[in-house]
């Protein structure tokens, strides 16, 4: 950074020393001159560049700047004169170049300045940007991190320690099935783990994830627990955003098993509109001894935000109680 | 001979706890239950000197089960993770099972639960550790009481009021009352202090409930409530009353 500094300055005194000696100022007079009014330049500019750095005038005191170029100009001018009037002092046709050449210096003087102050401006403006991009570049990390620490959560360490319980039970009595168990679990894990909450999947993606967390829960809790999952052949295709039903299908198995005595049937039920794919999920409860106080409740709290950052709406997941049965309505717009 | 239940709500849950009781020929397995309902009805009946308890269960969970049995039998508690749990159980010396087990660790719990026997005789510390248990989330919405042999869940919304009553609590709903051995602290840290507030000392009241406040005589006032029953306020009741409701 010197370095460019230094021989951008050196190289000025080069051409204006030139430009002397061009205007008849012999070689050590042109030499000297350029060295001196450049070196007060230096300074000026160095001086500007603090102020700018500390002082920022906004744009309606753009007039500031202009008055302090003109007046830093002016100052340079003048001292540059003052200094090489004590070292040609016994010079007389030099005393009355340097009057004659002032109005000249003061306008290079104020050039220059106006031309630096341009330029660090300019690299300054650079570096904020640059700082900001790396900002917001930083701040999408994190929120990527964040999803990715929310998406590990979603894995119940409840549902996992369970699960594991069971294949070490059927470990002693029927080893084909722990085997076949450990297979799913470690399919299910994987699919919850590779997924990215951005990302969109076609709903039979969905489906066999949520299949697998079903067949998982079915060995848990044997034939206690049964699913009935019905979509038509367009749905099939359409596309939502991953792992969206997992925490839903969870809540409805949870609250099912554990607010009502008898058999649980989940019912997933799938249909195709013209622009939008609509799901329901269904479980038992029962209305005398659990009621929902607050819209939605029951820890779908976290799908209804999710739709929201995705869709900038609050009306796609929507719950509906009838006496024995409790019910989840998502809608997922589908782009054109 | 030593009797034993099962209380488990996953059938696989239980059939690993057989398989390892098979090892214990001094144990006996007097019945598996699927939920808190049976496991009171089984622990009456065959009065078990030890049960594994699950948590985690249908619409009672296992410490809701025990606060209805008196006395309360010798339990080794089987979890999957619960941090909360965890504290509580070690802080009373009571064994616990954190799923999955293998057999020295179950070997360990049944061991460890013979020789405390043989110290301190009938005594368990399953008692004080109902009473000091952090509460799971769902009991702050609802409360479990037996009646004979019925066992009744009163949704917390359903309560008008609340009366101290000796050893026990009456829980008044609309038309009658349930009783359940508690204390009045107990359901004043349970239930929501939004919607309930100790009014007296003897006394805890659901504010929506609340009709009207009026004045019984010069220094005292009672609260009315919807279905028509009054409760007495005391004095600080009375201004803390006033603070919620904002008047």
């Amino acid at each position: 950074m010197i370095l460019t500094y230094g021989s951008w300055w050196l190289l000025w005194i080069f051409i204006q020393a030139w430009v002397l000696n061009n205007l008849a100022l012999p070689w050590k007079e042109a030499f000297v001159d350029a060295t001196i009014s450049n070196i007060v330049l230096t300074l000026c500019a160095y001086a500007t560049e603090i102020t700018s750095r500390y002082y920022n005038p906004n744009k309606q005191r753009a007039w500031f700047r202009f008055v302090w170029g003109i007046g830093l100009a002016y100052v340079c001018a003048f001292s540059t004169e003052l200094i090489l009037a004590q070292i040609f002092a016994d010079q007389p046709s030099f005393l009355l170049y340097l009057v004659k050449s002032g109005p000249l210096r003061f306008i290079y003087s104020f050039l220059m300045i106006s031309f630096m102050a341009v330029i660090s401006y300019l690299l300054r403006q650079m570096k904020e940007e640059e700082e900001n991009k790396n900002r917001k570049n930083d701040a999408q990390n994190l929120l990527r991190e964040a999803e990715l620490a929310n998406l590990r959560q979603q894995i119940q360490p409840h549902f996992l320690f369970n699960s594991l319980n069971s294949i070490s039970a059927l470990v002693g009595t029927r080893p084909e099935e722990a085997r076949k168990m450990i297979y799913q679990l470690s399919d299910f894990l994987r699919g919850t783990l590779k997924k990215d909450e951005q990302q969109l999947v076609p709903l039979s993606e969905e489906l066999e994830h949520l299949k697998l967390y079903l067949e998982i829960e079915k060995v848990r809790f044997g034939h206690r627990l049964q699913s009935d999952i019905q979509c038509d052949e367009k749905s099939m295709h359409m596309k939502l955003p991953a792992l969206l039903l997992q925490p839903i299908v969870e809540n409805a198995i949870k609250f099912g098993l554990y607010d009502t005595i008898g058999d649980v049937v989940i019912k997933i039920d799938a249909r195709s509109t013209n622009n939008s794919l609509n799901i329901t999920i269904e479980n038992p409860y029962d209305s005398e001894t659990s009621k929902p106080k607050h819209g939605t409740g029951f820890g779908l709290n976290s799908v209804q935000r999710r739709l929201y950052l995705l869709y900038a709406r609050n009306d796609l997941l929507n719950t509906t109680t009838t006496k024995n049965t409790f019910n989840t309505a998502v809608k997922i717009p589908q782009s054109l | 001979m030593i009797k034993a239940v099962i209380i488990d709500d996953e059938p696989l849950a239980r059939g690993i706890i057989k398989e390892y009781l098979a090892h214990h020929p001094e144990i006996q397995l007097m019945h598996e239950c699927s939920d808190g309902f049976e496991g009171v009805k089984a622990i009456m009946q065959h009065q078990p000197d030890l049960i594994f308890l699950d948590i985690q269960m249908p619409k009672i969970n296992g410490f809701e089960m025990l606060e209805l049995l008196d006395p309360v039998p010798a339990v080794i508690f089987t979890t999957a993770f619960d941090e909360y749990a965890i504290k509580a159980f070690e802080a009373h010396a009571i064994d616990y099972l954190l799923k999955p087990f293998g057999k020295e660790r179950f070997d360990k719990a049944v061991q460890k639960w013979t020789q405390q026997k043989s110290q301190n005789g009938t005594d368990n510390n399953t008692a004080a550790l109902i009473e000091k248990m952090p509460r799971q989330p769902d009991e702050q919405h609802r409360v479990v009481v037996k009646n004979g042999s019925n066992i009744r869940i009163i949704p917390v919304q359903d309560i008008f009021y609340i009366e101290a009553y000796d050893d026990y609590v009456k829980i008044f709903t609309k038309d009658n009352y349930q009783l359940k051995k508690k204390t009045m602290s107990h359901f004043e840290e349970v239930l929501d202090p939004k919607e309930f507030l100790r009014v007296h000392r003897s006394f805890i009241v659901q504010l929506q409930q609340i009709t009207k406040v009026e004045q019984s005589d010069k220094s005292t006032h009672v609260a009315l409530l919807k279905n028509g029953a009054k409760v007495p306020l005391s004095r600080t009741g009375y201004s803390k009353l006033k603070e919620v409701l904002g008047v």
